[in-house]
């Protein structure tokens, strides 16, 4: 926790850095809508309000601190999504159904 | 990055029309190209809500009032998106924002011009904003993913300054002599700086093809002036306004709109800092930044009590 807390805690000026998620439409996912800076959450929830709920029906705003995201790096690309890669068996179009039937 | 094959895996990335982000590896004069670009971007939404903001408090009727303060805040989110996309590439918003206030930064021309009448707002959601729209709709393209999505949300903030700019004008230019009159100075004085928006001609623009390679612009100055020409001049003439520019002059073969030679000896003055208006803006950007400091301290005094606090919970 202590590790957080210096993350939101105030830089040289303007706040640390937040990530804000915005939910657009009821039962869909929170999207990655931009940053910004703030002192605190309650002031990041309240710029994300002002900047990136502007207009539009806005139903939920989640604001991270941005040190708090850890990041697959590029570099990962190959080796790390490669199981997701190379398992064709994973996707359905693998499997043969026999001719004439109605999956669903 | 800088070997050769490794440059040369980059351009292959941008040709096969890949975004780049910002963990992923790139040319060093890519990322200060950027740099440079994103942040005179970010200054120019930022020092553009001065000229419209000198006319909040005068607007002619509360809706327009309403409607000018709700474009102006869009102009401050603008910057806003835009100071974030440039501190992906590892430059922090604290250093851009001191630029502009040593007055080190540049930021568009257009904003060092003065907004003497109402109809000055008008014509700059219409022209301005307008310009704005040409270029943004093209960027919304570019390689670097931030960029282009801080574009794309810009985009969509755009088309409500330049129609709200347009019904003003319109108004006035259907309303009593003494307002065409007013609305047609007004065009009169921002056509031109309008279209420097776009820059030098590609013949004299440094930049221009290091950015065209690595798609960061797919258009060129003079292409995206050209279509700003034929866009607008319609519309002009549909509000019965003229473009001060005895050269204008349709080419039915190319469909374009010729027009005359830009003053460049002019923005080349005004981007030196010669420009009207361009002590008084950094002047109100520095003020406004004193003025702030007790909100931006005060919030950051709460905001450390309370960690204390509930460190002690
Ligand atoms: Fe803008
Ligand atoms: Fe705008």
């Amino acid at each position: 926790m202590s590790e957080q807390k210096k993350s939101t805690a105030p830089d040289s000026g303007d706040g640390a850095l937040w990530e804000i998620f915005v939910q657009e439409k009821q039962g869909a996912p929170h999207l990655h809508a931009g940053s910004l800076h703030a002192p605190d959450a309650e002031m990041a929830l309240q710029n994300a309000r002002d900047v990136y709920a502007r207009r539009g029906r806005v139903l939920s705003i989640w604001v991270v601190p941005a040190v708090a995201i850890t990041a697959s790096s590029p570099e990962d690309d190959g080796p790390f999504f490669e199981p997701g890669n190379d398992k064709v068996y994973r996707h359905p179009q693998f499997y043969k159904v026999p001719r004439g039937v109605k999956v669903f | 990055m800088e070997d050769n094959a490794k440059m040369e895996q980059f351009q292959q990335r941008i040709d096969a029309g890949e975004k780049i982000e910002p963990k992923d590896s790139m040319p060093e004069k890519y990322r200060k190209q950027l740099i440079r670009m994103i942040s005179q971007h970010a200054h120019s939404e930022i020092v553009g809500m001065l000229p419209e903001g000198n006319w909040i408090t005068r607007a002619p009727s509360l809706q327009r009032k309403l409607s000018l303060i709700a474009k102006v805040q869009d102009e401050a989110g603008h910057g806003l998106y835009l100071y974030c996309a440039a501190e992906t590439l590892g430059i922090d918003r604290d250093e851009l924002v001191q630029q502009l206030l040593d007055g080190k930064a540049k930021y568009s021309s257009i904003f060092n011009y003065p907004t003497l009448t109402w109809a000055d707002i008008g014509v700059i959601g219409w022209l301005v904003d307008g310009a704005a729209i040409v270029n943004q709709t093209m960027l919304a393209k570019a390689s670097y993913g931030p960029y282009s999505r801080a574009m794309i949300r810009i985009c969509k903030e755009e088309n409500f300054h330049k129609r709200q700019g347009m019904e003003i004008v319109a108004t006035m230019a259907a309303g009593v002599p003494a307002q065409k009159k007013m609305a047609q100075d007004a065009v009169n004085r921002w056509w031109w700086p309008s279209l420097m928006m776009f820059g030098p001609h590609d013949s004299d623009s440094p930049n221009s093809g290091v950015l065209l390679k690595w798609k960061v612009k797919t258009k060129t100055n003079d292409e995206l002036r050209q279509r700003f020409v034929n866009l607008t001049v319609p519309q002009a003439r549909a509000m019965g306004l003229s473009i001060p520019d005895p050269n204008l002059k349709y080419d039915p073969e190319t469909k374009n709109w010729n027009f005359g030679e830009i003053d460049w000896d002019e923005f080349y003055q005004v981007i030196k800092g010669n420009g009207p208006c361009n002590e008084e803006r950094i002047e109100a950007r520095r003020k406004a930044h004193r003025d702030g400091a007790w909100v931006r301290d005060a919030a950051a005094a709460y905001a450390a009590k309370h960690a204390d606090k509930s460190n002690v919970a």
